[in-house]
């Protein structure tokens, strides 16, 4: 479950104002909005990554508020995929084991069942400068999962993909959820994006969020 | 040169324009450049004319020059290290600190005081304004940090003399360690200017490393810390390589610091650039020179070392999906 509970964010020049959102176990929500709106804004608050002024936010029944991103177990795909440039996918998909000191054995067994879900198994070896744009998508996507997290935050993760890698993500979204079950909060602003795969639509507009139908 | 076709005879509409031929524009910013260029090799080429193979072996047999040799080797890569130690942490708080609250909190007080009239007086006001714009604690700091790069290297060498009349550094020298006109002035006076290039190099290089990824690392589980040790360091290494040449490199060639607080004394604070500075003094030109020469290889070694490994190491880097 993931619940913002009368949220305020203050960032810069913009301001989410006692904002509500629940998205109940084990669905997958998509937040619409137009650019600037504040989406990217709120995934980082509830990463963690921003600080709230008033409200609470609570993942699995449990309130992160005040906790630290490393303490709130959520894995996070970011606009831009930020993968770690000085390593090859395996490192990328190994990192969150690495630091949770994983035995080896583990670790490799996790990242080739990843590598399996995800189609990276032959791309293991390189490093994110000489990935597609689908690929380094995929490998982000691993990353984020690679810990099984119980709640997954995809900040626009099908924008500038061109159209036959945006269906074949679609594809591979429906399927991660149906493997892990992971309760999802997915942000764009793509209307073909929600159609295929929201069981829930929020709408950001003038500071506020509501819930829409499709 | 070849002439230009319009595309489509037949609709004058569609002529393309005219364009004369861009070898002239190559040619005159070739020139220009290669003055520069041709410049720097002429002179290291009648540098390297004017002494022979025989009087920079004899500049290497004289004692006080190994003397001077050692210690700059010595000197150099000891500043290095200390440089890098302190420009990694100063070049990252300065790339990561956000000072846009800040910056919008002054402005924002600047435009209500000189929004706040129309009168006579509101011209003046806005000039009153301005140090409240200044006011942003990061530009300041970024200031100090650059004053010794813009500062005469000789007045560095007297305000650091200076520094060493002060109570507390008069204890520091009678307790723990003597530095003025000792081998410690020669380290101090050359990280005080060789730091603040590596302090530039390394800022740059954070201010490129993508932020978001030390957010993800941050999600993935990491501490601050961890975040840049496993994720923001090897990202930089390129950047310490940069700094680390910069500032090996500039402290080779530091002169006038160390002639003002180290003083000129041989086989005592005697670095390379002291010793060419002793030969020309008493007229000894041919070593002057061959010295000269020992140090431009170095120079151009250490540059080409850094430069081949560099090139290697950055191989992994950069260029985001």
């Amino acid at each position: 479950m993931i619940a913002l509970e009368h949220l305020s964010i203050v960032s810069g020049t913009f301001a989410l104002e006692r904002v509500d959102l629940l998205v109940p176990t084990g669905r997958y929500a998509v937040l619409m909005g137009k650019t600037g709106s504040g989406k990217t804004t709120l995934l980082e608050a509830i990463c963690g990554l921003r600080r709230v002024t008033a409200g609470r936010i609570r993942l699995l029944a449990r309130d992160v508020t005040g906790l630290k991103p490393a303490e709130r177990d959520l894995g996070y795909v970011p606009q831009d995929r930020a993968l770690f440039q000085t390593m090859t996918v395996w490192e990328n998909l190994a990192f969150a084991l690495r630091v949770r000191r994983w035995n080896k054995d583990r670790i490799a067994e996790r990242v080739e069942e990843l590598a399996a879900l995800l189609g990276l198994t032959d791309l293991l070896l390189r490093r994110p400068h000489r990935l597609s744009g689908g690929e380094a998508q995929r490998v982000a996507l691993g990353r984020a999962l690679s810990f099984q997290p119980r709640v997954l935050l995809l900040d626009e993760p099908l924008a500038a993909l061109d159209q036959e890698t945006r269906i074949e993500m679609h594809t591979l979204l429906q399927t991660v959820r149906e493997r892990t079950g992971v309760t999802t909060l997915h942000v764009t602003h793509d209307l073909e994006d929600t159609r295929r795969l929201a069981d829930l639509v929020f709408q950001v507009r003038d500071g506020r969020i509501e819930e829409t139908k499709i | 040169m070849s002439a230009i076709e319009p595309t489509s005879a037949t609709d004058p509409a569609a002529v393309s324009p005219r364009v004369p031929s861009d070898t002239f524009f190559w040619l005159a910013l070739s020139i220009l450049g290669g003055v520069y260029v041709l410049l720097i090799v002429a002179m290291l080429l009648a540098q390297a004319s004017f002494t022979s193979p025989g009087h920079v072996l004899a500049a290497l047999d004289s004692p006080a020059i190994r003397y001077a040799i050692k210690l700059s080797l010595l000197s150099c890569s000891l500043t290095t290290i200390l440089s890098l130690w302190v420009a990694v942490p100063i070049g990252y708080l300065m790339a990561r600190w956000d000072d846009g609250a800040i910056r919008r909190f002054l402005e924002r007080k600047a435009a209500a005081i000189e929004n706040g009239t129309r009168r006579w007086y509101a011209r003046p006001l806005r000039i009153l304004c301005i140090p409240i714009r200044l006011a942003n604690p990061k530009l300041w700091l970024d200031a100090i940090l650059d004053i010794p790069i813009v500062l005469p290297p000789l007045v560095i060498g007297l305000a650091l003399l200076i520094l060493f009349q002060t109570p507390l550094a008069r204890w520091f020298e009678s307790e723990i360690m003597v530095v003025t006109f000792a081998i410690p002035s020669v380290v101090l006076a050359q990280f005080t200017v060789a730091c603040a290039f590596a302090v530039r190099t390394m800022r740059t290089t954070f201010e490129q490393i993508n932020p978001r990824e030390e957010s993800v690392a941050l999600t993935l589980g990491c501490s601050r810390a961890q975040a840049f040790w496993l994720v923001v360091l090897p990202e930089a290494r390129r950047g310490l390589l940069t700094a680390a040449t910069l500032a090996w490199a500039r402290s080779l060639g530091e002169f006038g610091p160390i002639l003002v607080f180290s003083g000129a004394t041989r086989m005592r604070t005697e670095v390379l650039p002291t010793s060419v500075y002793l030969e020309l003094s008493i007229g000894n030109i041919e070593a002057a020179v061959a010295v000269s020469l020992l140090m431009v290889f170095a120079a151009v070694a250490v540059l080409i070392l850094l430069r081949h490994y560099g090139g290697e190491w950055a191989l992994g880097k950069v260029v985001r999906p």
